[in-house]
C-alpha cells in the first residue's frame, strides 16, 4: 500500500489541479490482478461530483478493468484481485463492513451491449426498485418508472407500450432502457461502459445529449473507445495505457494540450 | 451372393472414381483451373453413373425377388399344396429354401427335394439376369457419364444434387419408419378394438386380461379389460417420479451452472450424468431390495400399512433416475442465459438468488418445460423399475403406498411368453401402446405449445 513516487502517479497527480468541486470519488494506489496478471497497476484518480469523466485508452489498458472497481463488479470474477484504496464520499468501497448490494444500489452500470432483461419494459425499470424495495405500492412504483424513463428521455417514444417486451426496442432504445433501469434505484454514480459501442450514430447522439443531461444530477464515468466522444461528452477525462494511468485533466487539456508523450501519440492517432 | 456382389460393386466404384478423375485431369489438358469442377467431382459423378444403378438394382432385386418367387414357386406345385394350410405353406417354402441353401430342413422328401430343385434353378435364373441387368446399366451409366466428362461440365452441380437425393432419401426412410410403427399400433389396436369396445376399454375399472379363456373348451374367468387402473398407476408413478426429480434436476442444475467453483462442476457434472447410465433394470432392483423395504419398514412404525411393492418406492426411484435429465439438459439452458443479463442484474445492486429467480429462469423457463416434459415422457415409458418395485396388480387406487401397476408392465406381461395373435388378451397390448403413444404425443404437443408461447416473449 505504501506509495512510490512512480512516473505515473506523479504524472497523474501533478495533472490534477485542486477541483473545483469535491471529488466523489478517490482511487489511490489501485492495482488490480487477473490471476498473475497485473492489470491495473497503482492508479492514483480523483473522480469529481455530476460531472462527467471518461477513461480513454486503447483495447486492453485497464479502463474497463477500473470501472468496474467502482462498484465491485469484479467481485463475480473468482481470480480476480484488488488492492489499495478506493473511496467514495471518503468511505472505503471494499471495506469489509460494507454490503455490495447497497454499493451497487448507490453506483448503477451501463454496460457495452444494452441487456435488458427479458422482460416488459415496465419490469426492466421497475427491477431495481422492487429489489430493494423501495415502493410501498404500485402508484409510487408506477411514479419511478415514469420519471426513470423520462431522464432517460426514453418516455415519450414507450409510454403506451409498457407492458411489451424491453427486447423488442432498438439498440439505442434499449440502451436508453438499460439507463432508465439504472437510474430508477436513484443512484449518485452512474459508471458506463462504452455504452455507445454497439449503436449507430444517430442513437449515439442520443445517448451522448442524455449524459450531458444526467450529469446535473449524477457523478458519471464513462469508458469510451471514441476519442470524439470523450471530447463531447466530458469535462475531465484520464488516458489509461497498459494497466497505468498515463495522464489525466481536463478534457480540454487533454486533448489540446497533453503533458506525456503517448497521451499525444495516442490522441493523434499515432497509435492504440 | 449378396455380399460377394455387394463387393463388386465396391470395387468397380473405386475404379470409377480414379477412373474419372484421371479422365477429367486428361481432358483439362493437366491444367485444374480450367475445369468448371475439381476433378475428384468428376470421378464422383462417374462412380454415381456406372455403380449407382447397379447397387440399386441390387438392393431392389434382393429385396423384391423372394416375394416373386415364392407365389411363382407355389403356383408351380399348386396340385400338391392343395391340402396345406397356410402355416404349413411357410414351413414347405422354408424347408426348400433350406434344401436349396444346404441348410437344415424340417422334413425332407422327394416331393421337397424335387420342388428344392427347381426353386435353385429359377433362383440361379433370376440371379443372372440381376447380374446381367447390373452389367447393361452399370456399362449404359458409365459409357454416358464417361463422355460428358468435359472441362465445362458442372460435375460438381450434379454430385451436389446426388448428396442431396441421398440425404433426402436417408430422412425418408426414418419418417416411413415411424410412419410403419404407428400404423401397425393402429392396425391392431382396431382390431383389438372389434372385439372389445373402446368405451369398456377407455372407462372401464377392472383389468383382468389374464382370466381369459385360451381355449373354446376351457373354463375361464371373465376378463376385463378396463384401462382406467394402469393409467391412474402410470400417473401416480410419473407424479410421484416428476415430484423427486423436477426439484432435485433444476435445483442440482442451478447450483451447479450458477453456484459451483469451476472444479466442483467439472467433477459434479460429469457424475449426475453417470446416473443416466446406469442401467434401469439396476435401479429396478435398487428400488425393489433398498428403497421399497425402508419404506415399508418407517411406513409401519409410524403406522401406515405399506405394501412391500408400492407406488412410492417405485416412483421415488424413477425419480432419481430421471434428475440426471432434467438436470443436465436445465443447466444447458441456464448456462445459455447471457452473462450479459447477470451482469445487469448485478449491477443493479441484486443478490445472486435475486438474479437467479428474477432473471435467469424466467428467461431459462421455455427450455427448463421441455426438459420436464421430456422427463414426463421417460417416466411413462419405464418400465422394469415398476415390474420390480411396484408390481402387477391393477389396483384402481391414488394411495402411492400400495401396489400399482403401469401401462408399460401390462404390455410387457401381455406379451411375454407363448401367445397366439388373434386373442384380445395380446392385441390389448396394442390397444395399451397406443394409448401411452396418444397420452405422449399430445404432451410433447402442449409443450411445444407452452415453450414457443414463451420464446415469443422472450426474444
Amino acid at each position: 500500500m505504501n506509495s512510490l513516487p512512480s512516473f505515473e502517479t506523479t504524472a497523474a497527480t501533478s495533472a490534477v489541479p485542486t477541483a473545483a468541486v469535491h471529488p466523489k470519488i478517490t482511487g489511490r494506489n489501485v492495482n488490480v490482478f487477473y490471476g498473475e496478471k497485473h492489470a491495473i497497476k497503482d492508479v492514483n484518480v480523483d473522480i469529481p461530483e455530476r460531472s462527467v469523466m471518461a477513461f480513454i485508452g486503447p483495447s486492453g489498458c485497464g479502463k474497463s478493468t477500473f470501472l468496474r472497481c467502482i462498484n465491485r463488479m469484479n467481485d463475480t470474477i473468482s481470480i480476480c484481485r484488488v488492492t489499495g484504496d478506493i473511496r467514495i464520499d471518503d468511505k472505503d468501497i471494499y471495506d469489509r463492513s460494507l454490503d455490495v448490494v447497497q454499493l451497487r444500489a448507490r453506483v448503477g452500470m451501463v454496460f457495452q451491449k444494452p441487456n435488458p432483461f427479458p422482460k416488459s419494459i415496465y419490469e426492466n425499470v421497475a427491477y431495481g426498485p422492487r429489489i430493494h424495495g423501495l415502493v410501498k405500492s404500485k402508484s409510487e412504483l408506477d411514479e419511478i418508472v415514469e420519471t426513470a424513463l423520462k431522464k432517460a428521455s426514453l418516455w415519450n417514444e414507450v409510454k403506451d407500450r409498457l407492458q411489451e417486451s424491453g427486447t423488442g426496442l432498438s439498440g439505442g432504445q434499449q440502451q436508453r432502457l438499460c439507463i432508465a433501469r439504472a437510474i430508477a434505484v436513484s443512484p449518485e454514480v452512474i459508471l458506463m461502459d462504452e455504452p455507445c459501442s454497439a449503436l449507430d450514430p444517430i442513437a449515439t447522439a442520443k445517448i451522448e445529449e442524455l449524459i450531458d443531461e444526467l450529469k446535473q444530477n449524477f457523478t458519471i464515468v464513462i469508458v469510451t473507445h471514441s476519442m470524439q466522444q470523450a471530447a463531447r461528452v466530458s469535462q475531465r477525462t484520464a488516458f489509461f495505457h497498459l494497466g497505468i494511468l498515463v495522464e489525466e485533466g481536463t478534457t480540454d487539456q487533454i486533448f489540446t494540450n497533453p503533458v506525456d508523450t503517448r497521451t499525444r501519440d495516442y490522441i493523434t492517432g499515432r497509435f492504440g | 451372393m449378396f455380399l460377394t456382389l455387394f463387393g463388386l460393386v465396391l470395387a468397380v466404384a473405386v475404379v470409377c472414381f480414379f477412373v474419372g478423375r484421371s479422365r477429367a485431369v486428361a481432358v483439362s489438358g493437366a491444367n485444374y483451373s480450367a475445369l468448371h469442377s475439381l476433378p475428384s467431382y468428376h470421378g464422383w459423378w462417374l462412380v454415381l453413373m456406372a455403380a449407382g444403378p447397379a447397387f440399386a438394382v441390387l438392393v431392389f432385386w434382393s429385396l423384391v425377388s423372394p416375394y416373386l418367387l415364392r407365389p411363382m414357386m407355389l403356383s408351380q406345385f399348386a396340385p400338391q399344396l392343395t391340402e396345406f394350410s397356410a402355416a404349413q405353406l411357410d414351413g414347405f417354402w422354408r424347408d426348400i429354401q433350406a434344401i436349396a441353401g444346404g441348410g437344415t430342413p424340417g422334413v425332407r422328401d422327394a416331393f421337397r427335394e424335387e420342388a428344392a430343385a427347381a426353386y435353385q434353378s429359377t433362383n440361379r435364373l433370376s440371379l443372372i439376369a440381376m447380374v446381367a441387368l447390373m452389367i447393361v446399366l452399370g456399362a449404359v451409366g458409365f459409357s454416358y457419364a464417361w463422355n460428358a466428362i468435359a472441362v465445362h461440365f458442372r460435375a460438381r452441380h450434379r454430385v451436389e444434387t446426388a448428396v442431396k437425393v441421398f440425404l433426402a432419401a436417408s430422412a425418408t426412410v426414418a419418417i416411413l419408419t415411424t410412419v410403419g410403427i404407428v400404423m401397425s399400433l393402429l392396425f391392431e389396436s382396431l382390431r383389438f378394438f372389434t372385439m372389445v369396445s373402446p368405451l369398456d376399454f377407455l372407462f372401464g375399472t377392472t383389468w383382468t386380461p389374464q382370466q381369459m379363456a385360451f381355449r373354446t373348451d376351457q373354463v375361464g374367468g371373465t376378463a376385463a379389460f378396463g384401462f382406467i387402473p394402469l393409467l391412474t398407476g402410470t400417473l401416480l408413478i410419473t407424479f410421484i417420479a416428476m415430484m423427486v426429480a423436477a426439484p432435485l434436476g433444476i435445483l442440482a442444475a442451478i447450483y451447479l451452472s450458477d453456484y459451483a467453483s469451476p472444479k466442483v462442476r467439472a467433477v459434479g457434472k460429469p457424475v449426475l450424468e453417470l446416473l443416466a447410465g446406469i442401467p434401469t433394470v439396476v435401479y429396478g432392483f435398487f428400488a425393489a431390495l433398498t428403497v421399497a423395504p425402508f419404506i415399508r419398514n418407517s411406513g409401519q412404525s409410524f403406522g401406515f400399512d405399506v405394501s412391500s411393492e408400492s407406488a412410492l418406492a417405485a416412483g421415488v426411484v424413477m425419480g432419481i433416475m430421471i434428475v440426471p435429465f432434467v438436470s443436465s439438459l436445465s443447466d444447458d439452458v441456464i448456462n445459455a442465459v447471457p452473462q450479459s443479463l447477470r451482469d445487469g442484474s448485478a449491477g443493479l445492486g441484486a443478490t445472486k438468488s435475486e438474479t437467479i429467480r428474477r432473471v435467469v429462469l424466467p428467461a431459462a423457463l421455455p427450455g427448463i418445460v421441455s426438459a420436464l416434459v421430456l422427463a414426463v415422457s421417460r417416466a411413462m415409458g419405464e418400465t422394469m423399475i415398476v415390474v420390480m418395485a411396484a408390481g402387477m396388480a391393477a389396483n384402481l387406487t391414488i394411495n402411492p403406498l400400495e401396489a400399482v401397476t403401469t401401462i408399460t408392465v401390462q404390455i410387457g406381461t401381455l406379451l411375454t411368453g407363448d401367445q397366439e395373435f388373434d386373442s384380445p388378451k395380446t392385441l390389448a397390448a396394442f390397444g395399451l401402446g397406443l394409448s401411452l403413444f396418444v397420452i405422449t404425443l399430445s404432451l410433447n404437443l402442449v409443450a411445444l405449445r407452452v415453450v414457443n408461447k414463451y420464446r415469443e416473449q422472450y426474444d
